[in-house]
């Protein structure tokens, strides 16, 4: 299935948590309503003619006022590929989690929140993954600014030289 | 006769640990010698190499992406070159493809070598792991004589490669070929059909299909499991649709089976000889593009807001680099998604009842590297 088919078929079982598609970058993508992603992501992958059954990257990008979860989808079966994107607000980035679809969800959610600080909903264990636990702010945001220093030890000391 | 009282038992395994291929650290519970809860704690490598792809331009990331995977950082390379060529639209020479191929299949190579005799090694078998080394070396000598690095290279480039190879070198790689060849077979006799290697390993934590995907599980870790898969292959990228080679996926046999972590040990000594058999392909074509300049020109270019995603089929399994650009010379956004960081996070959900000692041949199946997991 192309991109065009595969946003029909979504859009038709999904006409308000399923939004545009759009074409304008190499890979277009679909974009879905946080409070119906995990549902339209199930539907991926059981719906025969879709068959996602494969997630092969779940990351976040900052856009400005707002965050993007993205989703590489692919199906081994069908041999096509799909991106969907879900679009949170910085000041309440929260979404659902698609671990109940995908067990590999768990760690790059995870790591999502790690990074960006998004919060998804029902997520068994949503910890830091890569960073200490202690870690202030999330690191892939914009305006992230460098900590100076780390448990008490400067990060910054000048030399003069 | 009172029965004796167990109770389970918190442990701590690494982070510095032998076993665990790189600063990994595993929370375990265990009842005895059974595990029945492995939480992975990672990021002790963590070089945030998202955020430096943000403030690198893209020719200046290059010699990053050599971090993402140390192990096989040609493969590293390639992917993110195939990546931003696909963003900004640069064509890479023929020369300079195939001059990549053979590079990034010798990385593969001397990957799979650190990959099967460590993973002998973990489950006691000592003496592959010097003979494995020894030839691996010989790898990094053909890849310091074409780009002067032994482990981290920064060979490739985008739209094409740093040097082109000097003079007498295809002749040194189908030298070293011809030797590998006979030395995968003599492996073959000392571990891969060593009974008692097959009685430790096989039908040892065994992973449907259907599972592994699910784990996004990718790779040889996907093949051993049966599903037959190669981005090489199946979605090919760079002259890959012009090469021969078979697709090696997990079989039964007497004494192990399908998704064990014998397969997953197998089908890496498998793919080591047809990456011989991709090397000898390309080298036999580089006579055609003999006078072509396979160097691109080092100079800064933007690219204008768009965005893709580029998987390509690293040793560890399916390498996705996602690049958003927003119009200026540096990426807005880089991503690596690597095998190593969900065959680790599918460890967690394989432990459970499962020996101590089998999750370390589990760790060491998945060939995972902790530069790979953390980034």
């Amino acid at each position: 299935m192309n991109a065009e088919a595969i946003h029909q078929t979504l859009k038709k079982r999904f006409p308000d948590g399923v939004g545009e598609l759009h074409t304008e970058t190499i890979d277009p993508w679909i974009e879905v309503q946080p409070e119906h992603i995990a549902d339209v992501c199930r539907f991926c992958k059981e719906d025969e003619a879709l068959g996602f059954d494969f997630l092969s990257n779940l990351t976040g990008v900052d856009a400005h006022n707002d965050l993007l979860v993205v989703y590489h989808l692919y199906a081994y079966g069908k041999r096509h590929s799909a991106v969907l994107k879900v679009r949170v607000p910085k000041g309440k980035p929260v979404t659902k989690t698609v671990t109940t679809v995908w067990r590999t969800a768990n760690w790059f959610e995870r790591e999502c929140y790690d990074l960006l600080g998004v919060r998804f909903e029902g997520h068994p264990d949503l910890r830091r993954l890569l960073l200490p636990d202690d870690w202030e702010g999330h690191p892939l945001r914009k305006e992230y600014m460098f900590p100076t220093e780390y448990g008490g030890i400067d990060n910054t000391r000048d030399y003069g030289f | 006769m009172a029965t004796l009282r167990t109770q389970e038992m918190e442990l701590n395994m690494g982070p510095h640990h032998p076993s665990t291929h790189g600063v990994i650290r595993f929370i375990l519970r265990t009842d005895g010698e059974v595990v029945s809860e492995c939480k992975p704690d990672v990021g002790y490598l963590h070089r945030s190499i998202e955020k430096i792809g943000e403030l690198c331009t893209y020719n200046g990331f290059m010699p990053y992406t050599d971090r993402v995977d140390y192990v096989a950082a040609m493969n590293a390379n390639f992917a993110y070159a195939l990546a931003v060529e696909k963003l900004a639209g640069i064509e890479c020479p023929r020369r300079g493809d195939l001059l990549r191929i053979i590079t990034a299949e010798l990385g593969r190579i001397s990957s799979h070598l650190i990959a099967v005799g460590t993973m002998a090694m973990d489950v006691g078998a000592i003496t592959p792991f010097p003979y494995a080394l020894r030839e691996r070396e010989r790898v990094n000598d053909l890849l310091e004589e074409i780009c002067g690095a032994r482990l981290t290279f920064n060979y490739h480039r985008i739209g094409g490669v740093g040097w082109d190879m000097p003079e007498g070198w295809d002749k040194k790689v189908l030298k070293f070929c011809d030797n590998f060849a006979r030395i995968t077979d003599e492996f073959d006799r000392l571990i891969t059909k060593n009974h008692i290697f097959i009685e430790r390993l096989g039908e040892v934590v065994v992973i449907p299909a259907e599972d592994a995907i699910d784990f996004g599980l990718s790779g040889p870790n996907l093949r051993a499991s049966g599903v037959d898969f190669d981005l090489r292959r199946d979605e090919p990228y760079s002259l890959y649709k012009e090469l021969e080679f078979e697709v090696p996926v997990g079989m039964d046999g007497p004494g192990y089976a399908v998704g064990d972590c014998y397969n997953r040990f197998v089908v890496r000594v498998h793919e080591m000889r047809e990456s011989l058999r991709i090397v000898r392909q390309c080298v036999a074509k580089l006579p055609e593009t003999a006078g072509e300049n396979p160097i691109p020109k080092p100079k800064n270019f933007k690219v204008k807001e768009n965005e893709c995603y580029v998987r390509s089929e690293a040793p560890r399994g399916e390498m996705g680099i996602y690049v958003v650009s927003d119009g200026s010379d540096k990426a807005w956004r880089y991503r690596a998604r690597t095998g190593s960081f969900t065959a680790m996070g599918a460890v967690e959900h394989l432990s459970a009842g499962i020996m101590l000692a089998d999750l370390v041949a589990l760790v060491a199946s998945f060939d995972v590297v902790a530069p790979e997991i953390d980034r």
